[in-house]
């Protein structure tokens, strides 16, 4: 298998993580799920360094980021797939 | 052979645990015996001084993790004997009767009455003989799964959840059954993962135990003190920088070191020895790295797993601090600090098998003997817990 561009941990998530560096937007990526192994593709909209996410689908504000199959907080600005995740618009829930 | 009854070369301690280092510490009791610490060490060669900042005028249940710190920091197995200086002789004795259960040389000088330099003479003729006592001690052969071999993460980014931390986890899961002591920490940095933490309890009672032991940290020291959501310290700035997001997150994936399978058998309280036997613990710490790095030495671990993203250097001086990382990027820019490169895991050239092989083969080089990164650049990050402030 070639290089993957974007891991994701679980198929429940509706983010993965970059891991490459100078990924570019426009980039066709590789996307492998880890937990089977699993791959897809997607076109990524922002340059988005090495280890950070990218949304694998549309989320509006108020929706659960999921990761791990898990909870990890909520969308506090509207994103589009194959858009940057971050602190500008995931929040924790907790604290 | 398999990775987990393979032997490695150690000390072979007179309570019977194994060390895999032979140092003669020099234990101040309190900040104002550092200067005669420094200068023993300084006299004679072979010998390490462990300065701190405490040791005044504590009470409480915050006296008694002073003291569990440091006796356990020179009951500790890779310590092959210890001087113990204090201002005075009360708490200076109770620290070497405390070390000397473990029946290796233990000597104490205290400074009141003496004045530093007479104490620094008395106590570098003590050092200088145990130096000759200890340093022709000769490696024997013991099974890798005599280790003590804490973990914790630091500079924590997405490649640990990804490959450093599953890496450590599934080391626990192979040596873990074998009869290693295995330890993670960092309460409040579990929040998020508390309730998968919780389910990997032994038992219902151990569960709650686990549970009451968050709990307490959200209440007494998180909720108690926050200003604001922790952005900047839970995460750090450079989980930020390497595309953590939420405290959800990081713990999901510093819960990672666990591994899949291996159940969590007590919970201790920070610097607590396991006494349960062989099989994981979990510790109650704070998630800054020195810190907790020294409540697990302080507990008889002998060997300490740090899963890395950013590139977080610390060290320890007396127990070697093994790094990991699956960061290509880091692997890049900061190589000399990394002792197991698994950025393989990423590129899905290896697998969390091969990487968690890779990392027993580095555990047990690292008992024979070799340096790791954080000893060789010379990081001897010795930080005690405090819970409050003194009387």
């Amino acid at each position: 298998m070639s290089v993957p561009q974007l891991l994701v941990h679980d198929r429940k998530d509706n983010v993965g993580v970059v891991v490459v560096e100078n990924l570019k937007a426009g980039t066709d990526m590789l996307c492998v799920i880890t937990e089977d192994n699993s791959d897809f593709r997607l076109t990524v909209r922002h340059d988005v360094p090495i280890g950070h996410k990218v949304a694998l689908a549309d989320l509006k504000v108020g929706d659960t980021v999921t990761k791990y199959g898990q909870d990890i907080g909520k969308i506090v600005a509207p994103v589009a797939r194959g858009e940057h995740v971050h602190v500008h618009n995931l929040k924790t829930k907790r604290w | 052979m398999t990775q987990n009854n393979r032997k490695i070369w150690g000390y072979r301690r007179e309570n019977g645990r194994v060390g895999v280092r032979n140092y003669v510490a020099i234990l101040p009791v309190d900040d104002i015996s550092n200067a005669a610490c420094e200068a023993v060490a300084n006299n004679i060669k072979g010998t390490i001084a462990l300065p701190h900042a405490y040791g005044r005028l504590q009470f409480g249940a915050d006296l008694d993790l002073h003291f569990r710190t440091m006796i356990g920091t020179g009951a500790n197995p890779n310590v092959a004997a210890c001087i113990v200086i204090g201002i005075e002789p009360g708490w200076t004795q109770r620290i070497v009767d405390g070390i000397a259960k473990t029946g290796k040389p233990v000597a104490g000088f205290w400074i009141e009455g003496n004045g530093d330099i007479a104490t620094v003479a008395a106590a570098s003729r003590k050092a200088k003989e145990f130096v000759h006592l200890t340093s022709g001690q000769v490696r024997v052969e013991c099974d890798i799964s005599e280790l003590w071999v804490a973990a914790k993460c630091g500079e924590s980014d997405t490649t640990t959840g990804l490959a450093s931390c599953p890496t450590v986890g599934n080391m626990y899961d192979k040596l873990v059954p074998a009869g290693l002591y295995g330890c993670f920490g960092e309460t409040s940095e579990l929040t998020g993962a508390e309730h998968l933490a919780a389910a990997r309890a032994v038992s219902p009672e151990i569960r709650d135990k686990f549970m009451k032991t968050w709990q307490a940290y959200q209440d007494d020291v998180i909720e108690a003190h926050k200003t604001s959501d922790l952005s900047e310290s839970q995460p750090t700035k450079g989980n930020i920088a390497g595309g953590l997001t939420t405290i959800e997150e990081k713990a999901l994936g510093n819960l990672e070191k666990i591994g899949k399978k291996v159940k969590f058998i007590d919970v201790l309280e920070p610097a607590e020895a396991p006494a349960r036997g062989p099989g994981l613990y979990f510790m109650d710490t704070s998630s800054a790295a020195a810190e907790c790095c020294t409540l697990q030495a302080a507990a008889g671990y002998v060997i300490h797993i740090f899963p890395t993203g950013q590139g977080n250097v610390i060290g320890n001086p007396i127990m070697p601090v093994i790094k990991v990382t699956g960061n290509p990027r880091t692997v890049r820019l900061m190589p000399e600090h990394i002792d197991v490169d698994v950025s393989g895991v990423v590129r899905r050239e290896m697998t969390i098998d091969q990487a968690g092989d890779s990392l027993i083969d580095c555990i047990a080089h690292t008992a024979n003997g070799r340096l790791t990164a954080a000893e060789a650049l010379g990081h001897v990050e010795f930080v005690m817990t405090k819970l409050y402030r003194s009387a």
